[in-house]
């Protein structure tokens, strides 16, 4: 009785699939699904050798704090970064004076209402306190920042491959030499937006936010702030952003590996010992 | 149950001594896991599956008991609180991180265990209640990873809730009610956010409850093994402690190293990059997918793309989604009916030759599934997971039943303890075994 209905009922889908899949492969035929621009012209992101990368991969502090500057100086005027405190800065390698320092001159307040009086009132923030959240009036909507390089396939490369990756769209060719206004004269990049190849629907409303270079001025000892260097400094620092005990999961995940070797090997050898009179 | 040549429990000290005559918990203990359980001496590592399980299950319970210390479950500040774990919880990050892998981990254990009773028919008289509880294992499994996987409140999160919920708005006449009912609103809110904590909070220990009955179902009739042939004597079979408490222990120390060296070098390789963007009830992802351990289903459900009707008069009799969800729901369900769908007296997979190649079919078809349910819904992945799921339902349905009643199996060995001397003789050369003997 189970095996008869059973029968019937894996007969019934089967035959279902069968039209389902007949169907479908007629409709492939007769009219195939026309390629998306997208499809053609979406670019992955460059692979770059960061110094977090692999298992023993760490920050580079001094990296981190250019970045920082970088979003301080360009991104903050749109992006967040809410997730992050001003105290969690020490990573990035400053002192407590000076993380103390950057919290209360940061270009914004935190707004605070008096519970008794319900005065508003503003004051600086403390190492405390977390990044202040932007508000930005303009068109689109910039995404906060703090977990962006674990939010989008590519993760840092991405950031980097993004920013560095306007194109002019008019004459712009793919890899294999195709021109995309000519393959999709509809495609054209809408007023107000950005040909990018490396955006997901390849025009976003973001403007090149690094466009020349020197635009940030960096300390002595650091490297010229070419429009690449910045981009993939900001870039290592969103990872840190995003992954902050990075160092620390690595460190002890070694710790643990090494020690779950050991225990491993142990266990085998306890196994073989109880077993080494068992056939089995 | 056991055999009768299990060992017994004495205890020596006197407050064992004393404890057993009031609350033989240790006694039970030795029975269930210990010396008193007598083992066929031949399992092999697909054997050690089922206690690797459990280890999952119990890593789950540990992290996820204090992770629920930190998160808060409302839809304003749930990803915010995750956030909160990853940065400024002590070790939050590991917790998190063990939990998140931890689901995948036991359901890849989980599978292989599946797997392994699937080839070796470990569903078969007089085991087919340790199976049939089995099988409510893995739907209240999934039922709790679904709801776990929603509690972070990323994309998708938010998404996979609303679309595995509009399931139910599938069923004819009360779909749309049950489906408003179950979310408590008209799409995922607080109030779906809290019962989906609350519940998966609930069910590990209802799991727990159901390992405890699989477990105690397993000990009626003592472990399977390789060959499928029953336990004949005392020569057949090892204690449990220490034979299989070794080998197990051996299992777990590298189930802990692949886990530690995903949980500590690729903790976000399994997880979809869409979650740690908030939920946006405005913007819908490009691909909504699931879990991986979920998409050979979710492959399954999408397969139907076509009504069932009566021909050129447009009358629908089941609308191509509601097939896709009774399908998706009957491949697990007729699990349950396995044992007396596969009539063959033989057990394993190793004496059925025709059997076998359509195991690694099955495997392979699985994979394939799996592989479509994570890619868009689109061809050729459609076509591909429409033959997929064919096979599925054939291969448990129609070809099972049939290789029972047409296969000539290879002759049985006379007993585990002479499949064993005979497997010793094959590989250490005549002399050894025949010394042994």
């Amino acid at each position: 009785m189970v095996r008869i209905f059973g029968f019937l009922v894996g007969a019934f889908f089967t035959v279902m699939l069968v039209v389902s899949f007949v169907i479908g492969a007629y409709n492939q035929v007769t009219e195939p699904p026309a390629a998306t621009v997208e499809h053609e012209f979406l670019q992955h992101p460059h692979a770059i050798s960061w110094s977090f990368n692999g298992p023993f991969g760490k920050y580079d502090k001094a990296q981190l704090q250019r970045g920082f500057q970088v979003y301080t100086e360009v991104c903050s005027a749109c992006h967040s970064l809410k997730h992050v405190a001003f105290r969690d800065l020490k990573d990035l390698g400053y002192e407590d004076a000076e993380v103390k320092a950057i919290a209360k001159n940061w270009k914004s307040k935190i707004s605070e209402k008096n519970p008794v009086t319900g005065d508003v009132t503003e004051r600086a923030p403390t190492p405390a306190d977390l990044v202040p959240v932007v508000y930005y009036a303009g068109s689109g909507t910039p995404p906060d920042l703090s977990l962006i390089a674990k939010a989008r396939h590519g993760g840092a490369d991405y950031v980097h491959s993004l920013l560095t990756g306007y194109k002019e769209q008019a004459g712009y060719k793919n890899e294999e030499g195709k021109e995309l206004l000519k393959e999709f004269p509809d495609a054209k990049t809408p007023s107000g937006l950005y040909f990018n190849p490396y955006f997901a629907n390849l025009n976003l409303a973001m403007p090149p936010p690094l466009v020349s270079d020197g635009q940030v001025t960096y300390g002595e000892g650091n490297p010229k702030p070419t429009v690449d260097q910045m981009s993939q400094d900001v870039s290592a620092f969103l990872a840190w952003a995003a992954e902050p005990k990075m160092e620390a999961r690595k460190a002890t995940g070694f710790a643990v590996v090494i020690f779950l070797l050991f225990g491993a090997v142990l266990a085998y050898l306890s196994y073989q010992s109880i077993w080494s009179t068992k056939e089995h | 149950m056991s055999f009768p040549w299990a060992e017994h429990y004495e205890p020596k000290l006197p407050l064992m001594k004393w404890l057993d005559e009031r609350l033989p918990l240790p006694r039970f203990v030795y029975n269930a896991v210990g010396a008193g359980y007598p083992v066929p001496r031949n399992l092999n590592y697909f054997w050690n599956f089922g206690v690797l399980a459990g280890l999952a299950l119990t890593i789950q319970l540990v992290t996820g008991i204090v992770l629920a210390m930190h998160y808060a479950a409302s839809a304003g500040v749930a990803f915010d609180s995750v956030e909160h774990i990853m940065r400024d919880v002590n070790s939050g990050w590991l917790l998190r991180y063990a939990h998140a892998n931890g689901a995948s981990f036991f359901f890849i254990v989980v599978y292989i265990h599946i797997f392994r009773g699937l080839y070796f028919s470990s569903y078969k008289a007089p085991r087919e209640m340790v199976w049939l509880l089995g099988v409510v294992i893995f739907l209240l499994m999934m039922a709790t990873a679904f709801m776990g996987y929603v509690l972070p409140w990323g994309q998708m999160s938010f998404w996979g809730a609303q679309v595995i919920t509009n399931l139910f708005s599938a069923i004819p006449l009360i779909g749309d009610s049950l489906h408003t009912w179950l979310l408590g609103g008209f799409a995922p809110g607080d109030a779906a956010l809290n019962r989906f904590f609350s519940l998966h909070y609930l069910l590990p220990f209802v799991i727990a409850g159901v390992i405890i009955l699989h477990i105690w179902a397993l000990h009626i009739p003592g472990s399977s093994n390789p060959t499928g042939v029953e336990v004949k004597g005392p020569q057949d079979t090892v204690p449990f402690h220490p034979y299989y408490t070794a080998k197990d222990g051996f299992g777990a120390a590298v189930f802990l190293l692949i886990f530690a060296v995903v949980v500590f070098y690729a903790p976000n390789y399994m997880g979809h990059p869409d979650n740690y963007i908030p939920a946006n009830p405005l913007a819908t992802p490009a691909l909504i997918v699931p879990e991986w351990y979920f998409w050979p289903f979710y492959a399954i459900l999408r397969a139907f793309t076509v009504d069932f009707s009566i021909p050129f008069t447009g009358i629908v009799i089941i609308p191509a989604k509601l097939m896709g969800v009774l399908a998706m729901f009957s491949s697990i369900l007729l699990l349950f009916f396995l044992p007396w769908i596969d009539t063959s007296p033989v057990r394993s997979g190793n004496y059925r030759p025709l059997f076998k190649k359509f195991f690694w079919l099955l495997v392979i078809d699985v994979l394939v599934l799996g592989y479509c349910g994570g890619s868009h819904a689109a061809e050729p992945y459609l076509m591909i997971s429409q033959i997929a799921t064919a096979y599925y339902f054939a291969h448990f349905l129609i070809i099972l039943p049939l290789i029972s009643t047409i296969e000539k199996p290879l002759p049985l060995p006379g007993s585990i303890t002479e499949a064993v001397l005979a497997k010793a003789r094959h590989t250490t050369g005549t002399a050894d075994a025949v010394a042994a003997e």
